[in-house]
């Protein structure tokens, strides 16, 4: 055999493997991620969907949070304008986490049968402070 | 001032354009004092950037709240050398620094060619021109995206600087990794001109060699001080989280290093011409690809630029320039022709094939992974997303193959190893693995990858041991010099060959803390004023943590509550540890940004004991913590080190070794092989 064919057998190998890796990554680890109203229709459609984790990405309800300090419970609503539905999660927040100005978080859990989203995993993104126009303050000096 | 630096944009731009028309549309060949004129482009637009930049500094030096990139990122109680990096803070300021250091490197590499490559010369910057010129276009006619920007009001005061920018590391990341992404233009130029020039000789390579490893260097150094930021200052207690932003500088330093590999074949054996050529334009493509992930927002990130049109000029740029070049390649494919076949898989040439195609497959993989959420919503409509889980079963496989190539190559002859040689150069390194497998497994490991990682470790630290020790060892035989001369002599004489010996040495060091992080354990407590809490740390240690108190006070531009914690280890004490919660105010002591988290630490070389504030829930002196035990985390940093030690010494200017190069080459033939048994 040539060199250049057992080099040719050795490529297609390592491009084999990969690729098998590549898909059966995909197959195991990925997970939908999803709009409240896509979350919404689809168990709607599949009720199974209720017991598959996935992402949801939304905006924070304003006011919506509730703290429960002994149990370190934290429940707020989440929406994307059209559907909206409560979150539960345990643990620590970011500290972008707030709900003073619409910012976007993504969760990920389930969508509970019981209509809450019980979250694992709660990304904050503080989007409002690099989106904000610039307001002219009262009784500033006004170039021009 | 914006007046000026305006100006000096449009200058900077129009010099751009012109020096790329000429160069691309007019016969210079024939013209020595146009030719001259084009590189001198080259230092004009860098003249014209660095004015730009002056009037930046300026206006945020002073304080001229009117220009609001100035406004938007720094405030009258912001640390003077925070004003110095807010020149890269923003989107604004990004893009000009960008302009700027391109310009730079765009001179220097003008400055530095030695004259034999001048055919080449007027086509890079001719290349360099336009790249530059789009993006001090994008500056002109983005949507927002020209610093000099002024608002109809003054403010009073400023925004002020992001609190998680407001970090050491944080000075030096963006830039570094910057310098790398943009120093990879300068390679893409050699190609691209001697693709144009047809002059696809080994001359491209050499004047470009050093550009390719300082881009490289820049990167790992950037990727490195970028893990060292997020595990100080995102609180999470992690290094690496496999974020699209993250993820984009990555594939560049991938496709670099395969880069940096194979064209030691094509030095030594005339191969791998089309394969080098299209590397270099798709590392510049993946930097690219990189800046239009970052500025877009297409895919959802934690780092967040604005997300505006602006991304969609680099999207633009990415496609025409991926056109053009693979087009020009195609045209000048036949003149790529390899110069001599592979005569044995058994061989450098064959370890450093595979190792091509791992780290291409590994960049493949990356890019997929992180564009999944995009190529899934756009063939079934319903966005997938793949997280770290995926990456990491990808990649910590091709990850270790890599590992194993790495003490593979440098064992290995060229051409065909007999198995002379195979037996010579394997028994020590494969011994060396295979006692620290022993090793591991006596102390008690049981991880299926930890210990294949910690065993290739073992083999690779020997190859390299066995490389130092042979070459000492000859020079003192041949030269009668003692072991620390030979060392300096073997080094200094082979700086390339050793240097990046010490560089896989480096490697080795980031797969040892990577290793380790496969340890890790966090635990979420809630303790009163002097309760304590207990965690295992995976080498047996109990540590014992108890909660002092939380104190209150005011700092420079902040609010600060500290929470203590006093740390025991096996019941003996060894200190304490303070993470606190900050409220950034600005000099009206209103409170700007969302409260920031600064953790605490304690770190040996075995591991790190790091503690997250995660605040004070009910008001009172409780206080929550996450904590986290980490193995070997020491070691990315040490790893760092020596990778940056490693890559300088490849890099070092001069040396005896390219005179005598010079002095042997008219000779023609076997002085080759003589140089290289003196040594």
């Amino acid at each position: 055999m040539k060199p250049a064919t057992k080099f040719a057998i050795g490529a297609a190998v390592i491009v084999s493997a990969v690729t098998l890796l590549i898909v059966e990554g995909v197959r195991q680890t990925g997970t939908y991620f999803l709009t409240p109203t896509q979350l919404v229709e689809r168990v709607r459609d599949d009720t199974t969907f209720h017991d598959v984790g996935l992402k949801v990405s939304a905006k924070v309800v304003r006011g919506s949070i509730s703290r429960d300090v002994a149990s370190r419970q934290i429940d707020f609503r989440i929406s994307d304008g059209t559907a909206e539905f409560p979150v539960r999660y345990v643990g620590l927040v970011p500290d972008t986490f707030t709900d003073a100005n619409d910012i976007d978080v993504v969760v990920e859990g389930k969508y509970g049968r019981d209509g809450v989203f019980h979250a694992v995993d709660v990304i904050a993104k503080c989007g409002s402070r690099y989106e904000a126009v610039w307001e002219e303050p009262a009784g500033t000096l006004t170039r021009r | 001032m914006t007046l000026l630096g305006d100006f000096a944009l449009w200058a900077a731009m129009l010099i751009g354009l012109w020096t790329a028309a000429m160069a691309f549309f007019v016969p210079w060949q024939s013209r020595p004092a146009l030719a001259t004129s084009i590189t001198r482009g080259a230092h004009a637009a860098c003249l014209a950037l660095l004015v730009a930049a002056v009037a930046l500094w300026r206006g945020l030096f002073t304080h001229d709240f009117n220009i609001e990139y100035v406004a938007a990122y720094t405030a009258r109680n912001l640390p003077d050398y925070y004003l110095v990096t807010a020149f890269w803070a923003g989107q604004k300021g990004s893009l000009l620094f960008w302009a700027v250091v391109l310009s730079i490197f765009g001179a220097l590499a003008q400055l530095l060619t030695p004259s034999r490559h001048r055919d080449l010369l007027p086509y890079v910057a001719g290349v360099t021109s336009v790249v530059l010129a789009f993006f001090v276009g994008v500056m002109l006619f983005g949507d927002g995206a020209n610093p000099f920007e002024r608002l109809p009001f003054t403010p009073p005061d400023g925004r002020g600087l992001n609190p998680q920018l407001q970090n050491p590391g944080m000075i030096a990341h963006p830039p570094t990794l910057y310098l790398g992404y943009i120093s990879i233009t300068i390679p893409f130029a050699f190609a691209i001109a001697a693709l144009l020039a047809r002059r696809l000789d080994t001359g491209w390579i050499i004047a470009m060699r050093k550009w390719a490893l300082a881009s490289w260097l820049f990167l790992s150094i950037g990727i490195t001080i970028g893990m060292w930021w997020a595990y100080i200052e995102l609180g999470w207690g992690g290094v690496w989280a496999w974020d699209p932003v993250e993820n984009a500088s990555l594939h560049p330093w991938l496709t670099l290093t395969a880069f940096l590999h194979s064209v030691m074949i094509q030095e030594k054996r005339g191969m791998l011409k089309r394969w080098n050529v299209g590397l270099v334009i798709g590392t510049f493509l993946l930097s690219i690809f990189g800046t239009f992930i970052t500025r877009s927002g297409v895919i959802a990130s934690v780092h967040s630029f604005t997300q505006s049109d602006v991304g969609y000029f680099f999207l633009a740029f990415l496609f025409v320039t991926a056109i053009a070049s693979f087009t020009l390649l195609y045209t000048r494919w036949p003149a790529l022709a390899p110069e001599a076949k592979l005569e044995s898989m058994l061989s450098r040439e064959g370890a450093f094939l595979y190792n091509n195609l791992a780290l291409v497959g590994i960049a493949f993989s990356v890019l997929w992974g992180t564009l999944f959420p995009i190529l899934s919503e756009a063939v079934h409509g319903t966005k997938i997303s793949v997280g770290p889980a995926f990456f990491n079963r990808v990649n910590v496989p091709l990850g270790l193959f890599l590992l194993l190539l790495t003490g593979v190559g440098p064992l290995i002859a060229w051409r065909k190893a007999s198995p002379a040689n195979l037996r010579r150069q394997f028994i020590a390194p494969t011994l060396g693995g295979l006692v620290t497998l022993a090793t591991m497994l006596g102390f008690g490991m049981r991880a299926f990858y930890p210990l294949v990682s910690l065993t290739l470790t073992g083999f690779v630290t020997v190859t390299v041991i066995q490389e130092f020790t042979r070459g000492v060892r000859a020079r003192m035989r041949l030269h009668a010099e003692n072991a620390l001369l030979a060392l300096v002599h073997l080094v200094g004489r082979n700086r390339r060959r050793y240097g990046g010996y010490v560089v896989h040495i480096g490697i080795v060091l980031y797969f040892i803390a990577f290793t380790g992080m496969a340890f890790r354990t966090e635990q979420t407590v809630e303790l009163a004023p002097l309760e304590s809490a207990t965690i295992e740390s995976p080498y047996g240690h109990t540590y014992t943590l108890t909660h002092l108190g939380v104190s209150q006070y005011a700092a420079l531009n902040r609010h600060v509550s500290a929470a203590t914690l006093d740390v025991a280890r096996d019941g003996v004490r060894i200190g304490s540890i303070k993470s606190e919660k900050r409220q950034h105010v600005d000099s009206f002591g209103n409170p700007t940004f969302e409260p920031s988290t600064e953790v605490g630490i304690r770190s040996d070389l075995r591991e790190d004991l790091y503690v997250v504030f995660g605040g004070t829930p009910d008001g009172t002196e409780r206080a929550q913590y996450k904590i986290v035990v980490n193995p070997l985390v020491s070691w990315f940093w040490i790893g760092g080190v020596v990778l940056v030690i490693g890559g300088l010494l490849t890099m070092w200017p001069g040396g005896p070794q390219i005179r005598a190069a010079r002095r042997i080459m008219p000779q023609a033939g076997y002085a080759v092989p003589l140089a290289s048994v003196s040594e």
